[in-house]
């Protein structure tokens, strides 16, 4: 198979895993709006485990899509498909939804799923609408074997503090709707996790990650030395990517030393996160620093 | 409960709690006042703060072009709104990670910084050779509390839980009716390894700054580089730095190779050959260069910046004898490698200036003029506009290599040359020959003696981070006491991390167990 037909086969396999998407993402809103309309009954309650299943195996049909169109993408330009914002974006709907998929193994987090696939949607509908640049090789600076261990680190620390920034907002969600009803929860909410647990959860996410993004700086830093001649010049990105780190720093900070808990944790967590989308946002689109690969 | 709060407070990280202190200053002058700001800066709360600030601070330095990375923007700004350029230069924020307001900031974060960790490293060196508290009052007041009774004798049940707490790496403290147990102090000390790193890679970055050099010099391809500070085009050093820690090496640029995408027109790769002579009379030996591998010099290294297009123009005079002849270095403008420059021969009577532009693969639009389509020199052509009159090169003001002033000149042509071809000026006033052109490299030298504080700092921090966040430290009690001929057992614990559920569970279980076994020797006897 010659470079451009592995390309070609790349777009229709991230199509393909987008529509795989969609379905997923209404089978999980289905669940939603049934659960709203007929509350918790016990044998509405099984058959809608099943709803979730399959809501959960669409999910899981459309990341391994994903995977391979990613990968193809990588086997077209013959190097790491993270060149530019088109990849990095298929790159980082992968790892936010192998996050969510690794999460729900261990926690209950299945019900997270209509957030997740809608936040795939939309990463990859502006992937491929706004972002898409042909399949072309690395310039010489991103030739390095950096570039797998910095972008790896970056891509799944992004997408696991994206996956405690949807926890953090569904608790806040979920914290205004108790309050309304006087701490009781509307019967569509009953068997979603506690409070607690939503807070302790998004926080472990965060505590989990955040040497990982330490050590993502600390490995674009490396490279940055090689490449540019400094470890540290106050590049857009760099300065981005260090005012992040700081967020998560004074959210686990406040969370350890001053009990920080609850909604004013949620609140710092999301501040954080922001700075994070600012940053992969705006930096690369519309910044003027070395870090500009988006190639538009 | 004083042990067990203190534990508290100082579980996971600094408090500022810990030093307790008025948010009033003292009505105290001198050495008091100077104590309570002291005490003020070193809180932890204050060195978050800064920490926070110096986040804040730094958001500007991404809005705005700073001197730094992206002088011609600055410029640019400055043609534009020269005004609020004006009131922008005057707050910094041109040089936002140079100005005195984010300095000040950083220098009171080292302060705080030191001020906070290095006594408490000094606690917790301390602390360490110290036993576990004694045993608090209320243990059911504590988290985890268990409680049963057994038949079992008091000291028996003790010396079982010792044994137990001792195999799981617990350090004791035993006491006449109860045994405190504590874990983890590798919690802590991560915490201290973690904001001790902080300091030592501030201290990297300031010896780099104070101890550094960086200069840029622009080579053609076949000229050669000697090291010495009169060399450079440009150089910036640090206030520590001396100018015979710059290493005399010499650099030949054999040749320059870039190699372009057809389709996008984005540079593939870039690979510079060249022969190095690291000492006068040491033997040269061939290198290759390329963005990902400079080239070391003991503490020095040299990068691969950026390359462009030099001309090589020979410029005659009224009579045909040569006044100029040469490559001179074009400033690349886009992708394309348009590239501008300044031809400029002040031995001619009068003098005459070439404004000019290569263009490495011409194309020529009404709205647009002469412009390049592609970076590789497929269809060179050297776009030239002549002035004569006083290039204004005696004026003692400094000049740009690329620019001229046009002020005391007028246009004499206007023509376009492609190589080999001759222009034979008006008014015989001389000739210009287009003879080729040759690649440029620009060599970043730049010196750093602390980085390698700096990256052993980082990955002191990471370190220290992973062991303070997944190290666990628990402290357990227990208790026994007699009550109507049973023993009464208490089991309770502090912990700021998660898993002492589990520990203390494990343990009633098993002290439940050797009791029912003890129970039944009771019963045998």
């Amino acid at each position: 198979m010659s470079k451009s037909d592995l390309a070609f086969l790349s777009n229709d396999l991230i199509y393909a895993s987008m529509a795989i998407c969609a379905l997923a993402f209404l089978v999980f809103a289905y669940e939603l709006a049934w659960s709203i309309r007929l509350g918790e009954e016990k044998t509405t309650l099984t058959r809608r485990q099943k709803v979730i299943r399959i809501a959960q195996a669409l999910t899981i049909l459309y990341f391994l899509l994903l995977f391979a169109g990613v990968v193809t993408r990588g086997l077209s330009a013959g190097r790491v498909p993270w060149g530019n914002m088109y990849e990095f974006s298929i790159t980082g709907a992968l790892a936010f939804t192998l996050a969510y998929l690794v999460a729900s193994l261990k926690f209950e987090v299945q019900w997270l799923g209509i957030l997740i696939t809608f936040a795939s949607l939309l990463t990859l509908g502006t992937a491929v609408t706004l972002l898409y640049v042909p399949s072309a090789p690395l310039v010489p600076a991103l030739k390095s074997p950096w570039l797998v261990i910095h972008v790896a680190a970056a891509i799944i620390s992004g997408g696991v503090f994206l996956l405690a920034n949807c926890i953090a907002a569904a608790y806040l969600i979920l914290e205004q709707v108790e309050k309304k009803r006087a701490g009781a929860r509307p019967e569509w909410a009953v068997r979603l996790p506690k409070l607690e647990t939503l807070d302790q959860l998004s926080y472990r996410l965060v505590a989990l990650v955040f040497p990982l993004w330490t050590f993502a700086i600390i490995a674009g830093a490396i490279w940055a030395e090689a490449a540019w001649g400094r470890y540290w010049g106050w590049d857009p990105k760099e300065t981005w990517s260090f005012i992040t780190w700081v967020g998560y720093a004074a959210y686990l900070h406040a969370r350890v030393t001053a009990g920080w808990r609850g909604k004013r944790a949620a609140w710092l967590c999301l501040i954080a996160g922001s700075t994070f989308l600012f940053n992969y946002i705006y930096v690369n689109i519309w910044g003027t620093g070395k870090h500009t690969y988006s190639g538009l | 409960m004083a042990p067990a709060l203190g534990f508290l407070i100082c579980g996971g990280a600094m408090s500022s709690s810990q030093v307790s202190y008025d948010s009033q200053p003292p009505q105290l002058s001198g050495i008091g006042f100077a104590r309570w700001i002291w005490r003020q800066l070193t809180s932890m709360r204050t060195a978050l703060v800064l920490l926070l600030l110096l986040a804040i601070a730094s958001i500007p330095g991404s809005i705005f072009p700073q001197r730094s990375q992206n002088p011609l923007q600055v410029n640019e700004y400055y043609q534009t709104n020269p005004e609020i350029a004006r009131w922008i230069d005057r707050a910094s924020l041109f040089n936002v990670f140079s100005s005195p307001w984010f300095s000040a900031i950083y220098i009171l974060l080292f302060i705080s910084l030191i001020g906070c960790v290095v006594p408490r490293t000094w606690e917790h060196f301390k602390s360490a050779r110290a036993l576990p508290p004694i045993t608090p009052k209320n243990l059911e007041r504590l988290e985890e509390f268990h409680q049963f009774s057994t038949n079992w004798n008091e000291s028996e049940l003790l010396k079982h839980a010792s044994s137990e707490l001792n195999r799981r790496r617990y350090r004791l403290r035993t006491l006449p009716d109860s045994i405190g147990a504590e874990k983890g102090f590798i919690r802590e000390t991560g915490n201290l390894l973690f904001h001790l790193s902080l300091i030592l890679l501030l201290i990297g970055v300031a010896y780099g700054s104070l101890g550094g050099m960086r200069a840029d010099v622009i080579v053609s391809e076949g000229e050669t580089f000697t090291n010495v500070a009169t060399s450079y085009d440009s150089l910036s050093t640090g206030g520590l730095f001396s100018i015979d820690d710059i290493p005399p090496f010499t650099i030949t640029v054999k040749k320059f190779t870039a190699k372009y995408d057809l389709v996008t027109n984005a540079p593939i790769d870039y690979r510079l050959d060249a022969q190095v002579v690291d000492e006068p009379n040491k033997a040269p030996r061939d290198v290759v260069v390329k963005v990902n591998k400079p080239l070391t010099f003991g503490d020095a290294r040299v990068y691969l910046q950026a390359n462009g297009y030099s001309p090589i123009v020979t410029v005659r005079n009224s009579v045909g004898a040569i006044v100029l002849r040469g490559p001179i270095p074009f400033l690349p403008q886009d992708g394309n490698l348009t590239s501008i420059g300044s031809i400029k021969v002040p031995d001619m009577q009068p003098q005459v200036g070439f404004v000019a532009k290569f263009l490495p693969t011409f194309e020529r639009t009404v709205e647009r003029g002469g412009f390049s389509t592609y970076p590789e020199a497929l269809k060179p052509v050297l776009d030239l506009a002549a002035w004569s009159g006083d290039l204004g090169l005696d004026s003692g003001i400094p000049q740009s290599v690329y620019r001229i002033n046009t002020e005391k000149l007028t246009q004499i042509g206007l023509d376009a040359l492609s190589p080999g071809q001759k222009w034979e000026l008006p008014n015989g006033v001389g000739s210009i020959t287009f003879d080729g052109f040759t690649p440029w490299v620009n060599l970043q030298v730049v010196r750093d003696p602390g980085k390698a504080y700096s990256l052993v700092g980082a990955v002191l921090i990471l370190c220290g981070l992973l062991v303070s966040l997944f190290g666990r430290r628990h402290r357990i009690w227990v208790r026994v006491s007699q009550k109507d001929g049973d023993t009464i057992v208490q089991v309770a614990g502090l912990t700021r991390s998660p898993g002492l559920d589990e520990e203390i569970r494990t343990l009633v279980a098993v002290l439940q167990e050797k009791s029912e076994i003890g129970k039944e020797d009771n019963v045998k006897e």
